[in-house]
């Protein structure tokens, strides 16, 4: 097994110490967390005094953009930014969103904190709410959530019966009302103009940008749309001010991020990371996954929920430049599409030598196909041939065309969509290729062979010579 | 003056046109007009919120505007992005765009059953012209295509599901003209169908212009159906009083007999005056209707193949009187159309 002390050509960090600071997750050990009391007990809700008493809609707003608080979700839009354009014309209601249609395979992130702490969730809800001026917020979630759901109703009573939601909140005269709404479960409803057309009783299709929710939202009214992790995280930075949250982090990652972990690790689960972790400390050491199960080795790493690039082994642990590749948002993308990822929404998942990319891609796009709503041409039409092909690949009758016109398919889908949902079809597949391409060949050269067995490690785990740029 | 003032202008591939503040690039280029317009297969001018689906109107903006001149970092639908004052738009001239467009008029293909041979759109067909200018001469589509039974919506509308791009446009109609929802799309992604609540009837005044806006031939008039070949029909306008609707239609006729009535289609195959289900399939008789002229049909149009509205005679005619002798039949029909 790999032992931490290989990490040995990074600068010697002094808040190394600081790595395992928890913020969404410092009381997830405290008992009763779940209901209201011990979470008051533990300083909850003091955010919503500070916000409500002491600060104006318009200081909340500018500590979260001091924050440096970028959007959980998958995009990574600076969420200060993203408030600062909500339009706020007289005499129209503007509305707060919170997105826990969490769908992505390989993320569980928001599940895990609204099981376990719902009321930070509220929490940040409150906050962000008046921060937007909106009177009424909604929490729109997966429809497969049905507990969650329970629970979030459940902790929004609760919270009201103490004065944190309904009118006049603690005596400040701001009124908020929280409604949650089940989704029907599809993975398209968590792209935020769907989900705002779902949320309005239609069909979840996207809608065509521009104009964008802030302008132009649910039921046509400026809207702001935000992940569950990112409504949550609001809690501390008010708590701490943007100032301090600003200090937790690297560079422009700031703040702490929940990982899904999966896969063939010993230790998978949700993570609290500081962003600016080293990918190999997060991958071996004790505190997060704990290594790779069986003591096999990594072959590949799909950094950030399905939909963005896979990474091969060599790649994910060190840049193209030899750098060691850190868990933030510029480190992971560090390389472009070339040979860097995203850290989307923190969907963390590990594959060992003994795992198949192809059938791994097949997988991923038989999702996206199931998926597509069917709008528009090229995701519609695009993600079901591609996953014609890949089965074709995978069960050996494929050749080396086939190759070839799938890179060829993923290019005409990606960019040319309504909604993002087409990127995400695309991306897998290109990047699988783009990296796992003797896998690939090796697929279609020995169609017996591959029913058979596996390619194994190959290449990927090998050291590359560090391209200088 | 102050009108002049609030023209932006735009250029699309090199050429300037100044257009009011909201117009979409896609109607600016048609402002423009000829080769450099973006084919659009969902877009349909009278019908909101139209538009943005089939993405064969992608352009690239390669300067946002005069005060941002940034490029847009994607293609954008031409038919839903507003021009703004100073932008720089590029059609034909991005390679971009033409292989883009390339791509979705193989994904458009790819479950679409070619059947023209049988179909009644053959010859006014959108998603044809799109595939010869566009298209490739081989599908690389190797599997089974999706397939549907045909529905009947009622005893004057045909649903072929199979030749469908689902481009909205006849739910819109739908939606927009009739007082309740019609019809609607089912299930999602490569599995979605137009359908009425099980399988009902379509049943209003205004209904039958679903025929009129569906680019392809996936809804058709069973009043027509197998009857003729478009291009064997000769369009004439025509006009009746109708109380329902504003009575101007086109008239197609083979011989004495008028084989079918649809609403006014503009140059981009656009009907702009919708026309009732009476005058559509119940007024079949030349005596029904005032008759106005021959529509014009593009010169490039398959429908005016069979058709020689007039003769231009080549320049050597006019000095050769000999010539003139021997074509004499062709200059005279050429005098009596003029």
């Amino acid at each position: 097994m790999h032992s931490l002390t290989n990490l040995g050509q990074r600068p010697i960090n002094h808040n190394e110490f600081k790595m395992s600071r928890k913020l969404l997750l410092k009381h997830i050990d405290v008992p009763g967390i779940r209901s209201f009391e011990v979470y008051r007990q533990k300083g909850g809700y003091n955010a919503v005094e500070k916000a409500l008493k002491e600060m104006s809609s318009e200081e909340v707003v500018e500590q979260v953009k001091t924050s440096g608080l970028r959007g959980r979700g998958g995009a990574g839009f600076p969420t200060g930014l993203k408030w600062s354009f909500l339009a706020k014309p007289e005499g129209v209601p503007r509305y707060l969103v919170c997105n826990a249609d969490e769908s992505e395979p390989g993320t569980f992130k928001d599940r895990y904190l609204m099981t376990h702490i719902p009321h930070i969730l509220i929490e940040g809800m409150i906050v962000s709410s008046y921060a937007l001026g909106a009177k009424t917020s909604f929490i729109y979630v997966r429809g497969e959530m049905m507990p969650q759901i329970k629970i979030l109703e459940n902790a929004i009573a609760e919270a009201k019966a103490a004065g944190f939601l309904g009118k006049n909140i603690l005596g400040t005269g701001y009124d908020l009302e929280i409604y949650v709404q089940p989704g029907g479960g599809a993975y398209i409803c968590g792209e935020e103009t769907a989900l705002l057309e779902s949320l309005e009783g239609n069909r979840g299709n996207p809608r065509i940008k521009p104009p964008f929710p802030a302008v132009a939202g649910l039921y046509n009214c400026p809207t702001v749309v935000n992940n569950v992790e990112s409504i949550a995280a609001t809690v501390d930075v008010i708590n701490g001010g943007g100032e301090e949250y600003s200090k937790v982090g690297i560079g422009r990652s700031t703040g702490t991020k929940l990982i899904s972990a999966s896969g063939n690790i010993n230790k998978p689960g949700v993570y609290e990371i500081e962003l600016g972790l080293p990918v190999e400390e997060f991958i071996y050491s004790d505190e997060y996954c704990g290594g790779i199960a069986g003591g096999k080795q990594l072959k590949a790493v799909v950094a950030g929920g399905s939909s963005v690039p896979i990474l091969p082994a060599n790649l994910i642990l060190k840049t193209a430049e030899g750098n060691p590749r850190l868990m933030s948002y510029e480190s992971l993308s560090e390389g472009g599409f070339e040979s860097g990822t995203m850290l989307g929404s923190g969907g963390f998942i590990v594959f060992d030598e003994d795992q198949c990319i192809v059938r791994n891609t097949l997988n991923y796009t038989q999702f996206y196909h199931h998926e597509s709503c069917g709008q528009c041409s090229p995701c519609r039409e695009g993600t079901g041939w591609m996953e014609r092909v890949l089965e074709k690949i995978e069960n050996g009758q494929g050749s080396q065309e086939h190759i070839d016109m799938l890179v060829e398919i993923a290019g005409n889908i990606e960019g040319k969509t309504i909604c993002p949902l087409g990127d995400a079809a695309a991306w897998p597949v290109a990047s699988a290729i783009r990296h796992f391409r003797e896998e690939f060949e090796w697929h279609v050269n020995n169609p017996e062979l591959a029913i058979k067995q596996n390619f194994g490690i190959g290449p990927y785990a090998d050291p590359l010579v560090p391209v200088t740029k | 003056m102050a009108e002049e003032q609030n023209k932006i202008k735009v250029k699309i591939d090199g050429i300037t046109v100044e257009v009011d503040p909201g117009t979409t690039i896609l109607n600016a280029a048609r402002k423009i007009g000829g080769e450099i317009v973006p084919p659009a297969m969902c877009y349909y001018t009278n019908l909101e919120g139209s538009g943005g689906k089939c993405r064969t109107c992608l352009v690239k903006v390669s300067k946002g505007s005069e005060a941002d001149p940034r490029p847009m970092p994607k293609l954008m639908a031409s038919c839903r992005t507003s021009v703004m004052d100073g932008m720089e738009v590029q059609n034909v001239t991005s390679e971009e765009v033409q292989s883009a467009r390339k791509g979705v008029v193989e994904f458009l293909l790819i479950n679409h059953p070619l059947d023209c041979p049988v179909c009644d759109q053959a010859g006014e067909c959108d998603l044809q012209d799109l595939s010869y200018e566009h298209g490739v001469g081989q599908s690389r589509y190797e599997f089974e295509k999706r397939t549907f039974e045909p529905i009947s919506l009622g005893d004057k509308i045909q649903l072929h599901m199979n030749r469908c791009i689902l481009c909205y446009r006849c739910v819109m109609v739908a939606n927009q003209l009739t007082e309740k929802r019609q019809h609607g799309i089912l299930y999602r992604g490569e599995m979605s169908e137009i359908s009425t609540y099980i399988e009902q009837a379509l049943d209003h005044d205004f209904i039958g212009n679903v025929i009129d806006v569906c680019p392809v031939g996936a809804l058709t008039d069973k009043t027509f159906r197998f009857k003729n070949r478009v291009w064997f029909t000769k369009p004439v306008n025509a006009h009746r009083n109708c109380d329902k609707c504003c009575g101007k239609v086109t008239l197609w006729y083979k011989g004495e007999d008028v084989l079918r009535v649809t609403g006014r289609k503009d140059e981009f195959g656009e009907v702009h005056e919708f026309i009732c289900n009476t005058c559509r399939f119940d007024k079949k008789q030349t005596a029904d209707w005032i008759l106005e002229k021959p529509t014009e049909i593009a010169s490039t149009s398959v429908i005016n193949s069979n058709h020689y509205t007039s003769f231009n005679p080549p320049a050597v005619i006019a000095k050769n009187e000999k010539l003139q002798l021997t074509n004499q039949e062709q200059l005279k029909r050429t005098e009596r159309l003029k």
